[in-house]
């Protein structure tokens, strides 16, 4: 298969533009790809999040791909009725997606989520991640880091650490289970483009960064989601099967490098402007063990 | 008249391109592209086309030239940031005003 | 027993079912093609009996396991969008973890059918019967129907399905647990190809077309808002006037819907609550459910005592009934209602309801509301007729209403 490249990737877009997010919004543009890899072929189901506003407000959308709004814990039991549903009328050829945020993943979604997994239901979940309950204005999530400032821990900061949600989904031995960044759109696309062709339950957690949310200016979101990788707090890879294989810039750092010291992607975002020395100290310790792990996993190392 | 004569039943949205209004209004700074630097512009082929890329809200044209639709692009600067040859600067809307986002 | 109609010549086979595998029956027959429910007490048998038709091939459809009952009202919303037949069945607490889910399959539009075996709710626990789970989702915009007897579930069901998706609004048939649920009486099974004759095929409104894309019930402002063809669309309010509108001119569709029923299967729903020999009556009891019948043994020792007693068998409680109400009780002097559920702080809901339509009418009935058999407690018709004997004693103090209710329990 051709290494996608900016001038090769397939042009259509299904993201229609003056759409509802705010500048440099890091969901809107993996959306973009998301979509692209999936060459449109896809029911999409969104429950309440900042995806709900980039879709637009009746009579008007702004993505020409159809698509089913469900309550906020449900997206996985909505994308498991559009599956039956589906199957009952004997239609073939779309992927049926859920694309939710960390709430309505990690949070209120979860038992949903775990039971279509369990179930093996055949679909496509993505959780893009902005560690926060952006939509309703930055409230904790269990995604959300220690010691960030949010709406709900607004002066001490969240006393412990976010969940590991791709390892949660691994635990339930799905086919497919892989980490991406909208700062790494190649990347994204490439492990859309695969799950595409996968049966079964496939798990994609996609880093996306928030400007207004996280406090950093909106042109910087790419070089945040990038630093987040350089840092190791975003490792990128995909686990097949079971077989965990490192990917894009964490398999070059593997390779060729290591890692930047945590802080320097922590001091770049004024939700982390009362973080205490301990808790960055936690923080390293917590992100240099999981790279430990991830390093000895990888089978393409 | 009322709002019967669409006759939905349920909220049926359909898409259309500036759902949120003329969105370029939003910005305070907007991208300005030089040419002369422009990388698929100098080798007059297909070539880079990250701006196109790397833009959330899919404004930019991957064509040569480069086109940017100011009636909807924001101004977040990150093409301006992306650009490997640094050819696209970010100029505040105050300074110099040349849109009509009508 | 070879029944023949004017239109077809038929077999009717009678079984004994309890209501539960009934409710089954009536899904099965129905030709649902996606199930998604969760066991609870004492629904589950309606849940295992539809697996069971499922895994021996006797039913063609797929029936999802999920693991609670918001996810199940959820898989059958969207399964329902695409274009399928769906059913689910639960009772009490898992009515009300569903509750979020019932509100949106109504403004969604969707036809969804949903048996409810009427349980009491905690706290505290109690799995027998009352009706407060299915009267606490009075307001969400569902169609109610509740059943007297086994074969009324099994009717009701088929017919749902016709009434759903015409008016395009979710129905919920009502049976209580266990007086129903677990208790065995003959029901006529109708044949699957008589069934198939009543029953055309769903016709969503929905489209999920790659080809065509729409987006089903995004944020909808609290103002009309243009389309990009220039169009005015709804703004919120009017998407539920719309919904209040297809509830009220569902009544049309109900009876006609229980006409053709009887024309075809011999038993007829073309009214909207059952009479029990309202034409001479001037006390008129008013229940609901399995209690219409137990109403009727009531009037019976009443007549027996020389009043002239009829029962007004409630069946659809949504859309209410008000001028069929009206019409029914214009020769009473005395109206006695048993609720089988409280709207705490005021009284039973149908007594609520019953005065609505009242009002403003030319009936002068006096009303009298008695809570019954709460969390399974036995209600004998010699109870019954003891409230209305007590309601008769109390005409003399001329009291047209009682503030609230009298509950016929060991207070």
């Amino acid at each position: 298969m051709m290494k996608t490249t900016a001038v090769n990737m397939t042009e259509k877009e299904y993201l229609l533009s003056g759409n509802r997010t705010c500048p440099g919004c890091a969901l809107s543009l993996a959306y973009r790809y998301i979509l692209k890899a999936l060459e449109g072929q896809v029911v999409a189901t969104v429950p309440a999040s900042c995806l709900t506003v980039l879709h637009g407000m009746y009579p008007v959308t702004s993505v020409t791909v159809p698509c089913v709004n469900t309550p906020f814990a449900s997206s996985a039991a909505s994308a498991t009725g559009l599956v039956a549903g589906l199957k009952a009328l004997g239609k073939e050829g779309v992927t049926v997606l859920a694309i939710a945020g960390d709430g309505g993943t990690h949070d209120i979604g979860i038992q949903a989520l775990s039971a279509a997994a369990e179930r093996q239901t055949d679909f496509l979940y993505i959780c893009y991640d902005n560690e926060g309950y952006m939509n309703t204005g930055n409230q904790r999530s269990g995604s959300t880091p220690l010691g960030a400032i949010s709406g709900t821990t607004p002066i001490l900061g969240k006393q412990q650490n976010q969940k590991d949600i791709a390892a949660i989904m691994e635990a339930h031995d799905i086919p497919y289970v892989s980490t991406a960044n909208a700062s790494y759109p190649l990347d994204l696309y490439e492990k859309v483009r695969k799950a595409k062709t996968i049966r079964g339950t496939r798990f994609i957690h996609v880093f996306v960064p928030c400007s207004p949310g996280w406090g950093f200016p909106f042109s910087d979101t790419i070089r945040i989601g990038r630093l987040a990788v350089e840092t190791g707090w975003v490792i990128l890879y995909e686990v097949e099967d079971g077989i965990f294989r490192l990917t894009s810039a964490s398999e070059s750092i593997a390779r060729r490098g290591s890692l930047k010291p945590l802080r320097e992607y922590l001091m770049e975002q004024g939700r982390f402007k009362n973080i205490t020395e301990e808790q960055i100290n936690e923080l390293q310790g917590w992100v240099n063990a999981r790279w430990k792990r991830c390093l000895e996993r990888a089978v393409n190392l | 008249m009322g709002t019967r004569e669409c006759q939905h039943i349920c909220g049926e949205s359909s898409p259309a391109v500036g759902e949120a209004g003329k969105t370029g209004e939003w910005r305070d700074s907007f991208p300005v592209i030089d040419q002369a630097k422009c990388l698929p512009v100098r080798q007059n082929k297909p070539a880079c086309f990250l701006c196109w890329l790397y833009c959330p809200d899919a404004v930019i044209s991957r064509t040569i030239p480069i086109e940017i639709d100011m009636k909807y692009c924001k101004g977040c600067g990150i093409c301006a940031q992306i650009c490997p040859a640094h050819a696209i600067t970010m100029v505040n809307e105050e300074e110099f005003c040349p849109h009509e986002t009508d | 027993m070879i029944l023949v109609s004017k239109k077809i010549t038929k077999k009717v086979t009678t079984w004994i079912l309890d209501g539960n595998h009934a409710a089954a029956q009536g899904a099965k027959l129905s030709r649902v093609q996606v199930i998604a429910a969760y066991p609870i007490t004492p629904q589950s048998p309606v849940t295992e009996t539809l697996s069971e038709f499922v895994e021996g091939g006797k039913l063609d459809a797929q029936y999802i396991a999920v693991e609670s009952e918001h996810s199940a009202l959820a898989v059958c919303t969207s399964a329902s969008m695409v274009g399928a037949r769906t059913f689910t069945a639960t009772s009490a607490h898992g009515l009300a973890y569903m509750h979020e889910m019932l509100h949106w399959a109504a403004g969604a539009r969707l036809p969804v059918v949903l048996a409810c075996v009427n349980r009491a709710i905690g706290a505290p626990w109690n799995v027998l019967n009352d009706q407060q789970d299915s009267i606490s989702q009075r307001d969400t915009g569902w169609i109610q129907i509740y059943a007297r007897n086994n074969q009324e579930v099994l009717d009701s069901i088929i017919q749902a399905y016709k009434i759903a998706e015409s008016v395009y609004v979710p129905v919920m048939v009502c049976y209580d647990g266990y007086v129903l649920s677990h208790t065995e009486m003959p029901v006529n099974v109708p044949l699957q190809e008589d069934v198939d004759r009543f029953l055309p095929p769903y016709k969503p409104h929905t489209i999920l077309d790659p080809a065509n894309p729409k987006n089903y019930n995004l944020v909808t402002l609290a103002n009309p808002r243009i389309n990009a063809e220039g169009v005015l669309c709804h703004g919120y309010m009017e998407l539920r006037y719309l919904l209040q509108e297809a509830l009220q001119n569902s009544r049309e569709t109900i009876t006609t819907v229980g006409r053709e029923f009887g024309e075809l299967f011999g038993r007829s729903y073309a009214r909207m609550f059952w009479e029990d020999r309202l034409d001479d009556a001037d006390i008129v009891i008013v229940a609901m459910g399995s209690l219409a019948m137990e109403a009727i043994v009531a009037a019976d020792m009443l007549r027996e005592a020389g009043h002239k007693v009829g029962v007004l068998g409630l069946r659809v409680f949504r859309p209410f009934p008000k001028s069929d109400v009206v019409q029914a009780l214009e020769k009473s002097r005395l109206v006695v209602v048993f609720d089988k559920n409280i709207s705490y702080g005021i009284e039973g809901a149908t007594c609520s309801e019953i005065k609505s339509a009242l009002y403003g009418n030319s009936v002068r009935a006096v009303i009298r509301n008695f809570i019954v058999g709460l969390g399974g407690r036995d209600v004998k018709a010699r109870e019954l007729v003891d409230a209305v004997n007590k309601s008769l004693l109390s005409l003399k103090e001329g009291v047209l209403n009682e503030e609230y209710p009298e509950w016929i329990c060991d207070i």
